[in-house]
């Protein structure tokens, strides 16, 4: 088991290292970088720039040196923790990032449970009610949250939830807690917030995950296993828990890696739209302004999330699956 | 007593048992393309999917005379009109297709523009009029109309924008990038899922490595921030129709994986198969045996998950759009449409503006309705 952790761990790293040099390549691509668009704001404006501060900037970051070295320079940062300078934020990019990355990382989890939530009954009931009405209203109840464009979902949710729960507009909690130290009422208003991005994300990913833990149940449910228990006299309920769910479930950890990377993207356009303090819009104005490192980074801790975050789950799965831990290492 | 035995004369004829009925005979000889077609039919979901789907893109065909005013008109009097409801009867006689006639007034608390219908004004809509004259297609001047706001009368069927532009119109002009974008992402990323996808699987080996994990680098990328960065790369200074060009390379750069694995692990197992071999010691180059041999075997399939795919980039344009990072103004799609809709003031005073929304949803249902049927008929001789 140690050995299958390991060597998956060791396969991400060229994985990470592909993923940096993609993400260099994306922030590199316009033309001119922060510190010019900058200088010319300044002008415009008819301030003085300050040359020296510009010139120091400039060398400390290594904008005048060639592209490959800049790159290097920029990977060599991150190892040591150390990742770049934020223009814009006059701050160092560990910073900007800190609590935005953490509510990600917690509006994402957050999102995979409610999904799980909702799919793992609804998937069991369509597959075991095949060609029902229950079935094809939950599949189309599933499209339809497919269907709904998120931030717009997440719009109207918003006016909702303002109009009838009186929840204040925007942000993940209620304005006079911003800054305030932590407590039970802070904790409560964060809850209150907290759901609309989740109940939004989630209904994305919810349908793709109910077609396939559907699929997969069925193609279960027509073994022979599943008739020979049924001939024993096994009562239907416990038939249903006992063999064909455990081995669905599996699926339903490794579905993990495909939900993973939809979830951080719901996160980040919905954070948009509501204002949420996570890295959406950040990235966006980063994006934006060129602001090249700070952009940088947060491609790359997305990625990182993603990449770690299918890790944990090939792991779960390992433990729950012999076959995979076994047959894998046999294999390979 | 003896049996008598009936012998026939007529030669026998060893069809005459095995002859085939007139459907079987049609079964057997039909194309694979034509199965395809007999097994989707009997997909009734999928069918009328695919009609609404033909529907709307035959309605881009016709934008300029669906829609009752241009695409810019401006109707200064009118910004922010709420929906007009379309009657038959007024006051219990038939009228036909009409709307009532509106006052305005300004309510000075919030500022907001009112129009309260006027009951008295009875204004008969006109059909296959002229009106707002376009250039079709941007090839010849013409002003001939569906439907036209009837004389001294306005038809803001979904209401109107801050410029007081009819959303209805918009909203059928927008079909048309928004729906053809799909398309041509959706041919860049099959012809590059093909190729690449094509090599791996053919040539095996280090090849298929490198794209294997190539594949699966971008498929652990979260889609949309990808999207945004590649997005604002895009040079301020690009024409609209080069921006429309570039947000489309754009999402298909990430679409071709899920083709590119189809299509390798198809190619695969099939290279192995005694034609392909057979092919192969008559000469033939791989080219020619991934093109004329082995693709055509699976082509249905791909082209139902191509179809699968296209929602993905529609959704995918509308998020970048309403960003604001993907096509701008003056070109209009239904995420520029709903840019305007980007704060909660417009939900709460001009929900009208939400409706783009609706065709985005519409479409891109069917097209899952649609892909699911066909891929289910994809494979006829099952």
């Amino acid at each position: 088991m140690l050995k299958y952790i390991l060597r998956r761990i060791v396969t991400m790293i060229p994985t990470l290292l592909v993923i940096s040099m993609l993400v260099f390549v994306i922030i590199q691509l316009p033309p001119g970088d922060y510190l010019e668009s900058h200088i010319a704001e300044l002008q415009s404006q008819g301030e003085s720039v300050d040359e020296q501060k510009i010139q120091f900037l400039r060398e400390e970051y290594g904008l005048d040196k060639p592209v490959v070295q800049q790159y290097l320079y920029w990977v060599a940062g991150m190892l040591q923790g150390d990742f770049g300078y934020s223009f814009e934020y006059d701050l160092p990019v560990t910073e900007v990032v800190g609590d935005r990355l953490f509510l990600t990382i917690i509006i994402s989890i957050a999102t995979i449970l409610f999904t799980w939530m909702i799919a793992f009954p609804i998937g069991i009931y369509s597959a075991t009610h095949q060609y029902s009405w229950g079935d094809y209203g939950l599949s189309m109840l599933g499209f339809l949250g497919l269907a709904t464009p998120n931030f717009l979902l997440a719009l109207i949710m918003l006016y909702l939830a303002n109009v009838y729960f009186g929840t204040s507009i925007g942000g993940l909690m209620d304005p006079e807690y911003i800054g305030a130290p932590w407590s039970f009422d802070k904790l409560l208003s964060i809850l209150e917030h907290l759901w609309i991005p989740v109940v939004v994300i989630g209904t994305s990913g919810t349908a793709g995950m109910i077609r396939r833990l559907r699929a997969n149940l069925l193609d279960e449910l027509q073994k022979q296993y599943v008739t020979t228990g049924r001939a024993k006299g096994l009562p239907p309920g416990r038939l249903l828990f006992k063999y064909p769910l455990r081995v669905a479930l599996n699926f339903f950890v490794a579905d993990v890696g495909n939900l993973l990377p939809a979830v951080i993207s719901g996160a980040e356009i919905v954070a948009v739209v509501m204002s949420l303090p996570t890295t959406g819009p950040i990235l966006l104005s980063s994006l934006q302004s060129q602001d090249m490192y700070l952009a940088g980074s947060f491609l790359m801790f997305l990625a990182l999330l993603t990449v770690v975050g299918v890790l944990v789950s090939d792991i779960a799965l390992a433990l729950l699956d012999p076959r995979i831990r076994l047959g894998g290492a046999a294999s390979k | 007593m003896s049996e008598q035995h009936f012998v026939s004369q007529e030669p026998f004829n060893p069809h005459s048992i095995e002859a085939l009925t007139p459907v079987q005979e049609k079964y057997y000889m039909a194309s694979q393309w034509q199965l395809m077609w007999w097994k989707l039919r009997r997909h009734r979901l999928a069918v009328i999917c695919g009609a609404i789907l033909i529907l709307n893109y035959a309605s881009i065909m016709f934008s300029e005379v669906i829609a009752p005013y241009d695409l810019h008109t401006r109707n200064t009097d009118y910004i922010y009109s709420p929906p007009q409801s379309v009657h038959l009867f007024h006051e219990g006689e038939f009228i036909g297709p009409f709307v009532y006639g509106r006052g305005y007034e300004l309510d000075m608390d919030i500022l907001k523009r009112n129009y309260p219908e006027n009951r008295d004004e009875v204004l008969p809509l006109r059909f296959f009029c002229s009106g707002d004259s376009y250039r079709f297609w941007g090839l010849f001047d013409a002003s001939f109309h569906l439907v036209c706001p009837p004389t001294n009368g306005t038809f803001f069927l979904l209401g109107t924008d801050r410029l007081g532009r009819d959303m209805f119109s918009r909203i059928t002009y927008g079909a048309r990038i928004s729906l053809t974008i799909g398309l041509v992402g959706i041919l860049i990323s099959f012809t590059l899922g093909i190729i690449i996808g094509g090599l791996a699987g053919y040539y095996g080996g280090w090849v298929d490595a490198t794209v294997q994990r190539m594949i699966e680098v971008i498929r652990s990328f979260p889609e949309l921030p990808l999207w945004m960065a590649l997005s604002a790369v895009l040079p301020v200074n690009w024409s609209p129709l080069l921006i429309f060009f570039g947000i489309t390379v754009i999402l298909a750069m990430l679409d071709w994986t899920g083709l590119a694995r189809a299509v390798r692990s198809k190619l695969l197992s099939l290279r192995e198969e005694d034609y392909c071999a057979a092919a192969e010691l008559m000469g033939a180059k791989p080219g020619r045996i991934i093109g004329r041999h082995l693709l055509p075997g699976f082509m249905s399939h791909l082209i139902a998950s191509a179809t699968l795919s296209v929602p993905a980039m529609i959704l995918g344009e509308t998020a970048l759009s309403f960003l604001g990072l993907g096509l701008r103004p003056p070109v209009t799609s239904w995420g520029v449409l709903l840019n305007e809709a980007q704060n909660i003031s417009v939900v709460a005073l001009y929900p009208w503006l939400l409706y783009p929304m609706v065709p985005v949803i519409l479409v891109i249902i069917t097209f899952n309705f649609f892909g699911d049927g066909l891929r289910d008929a994809a494979d006829p001789y099952k």
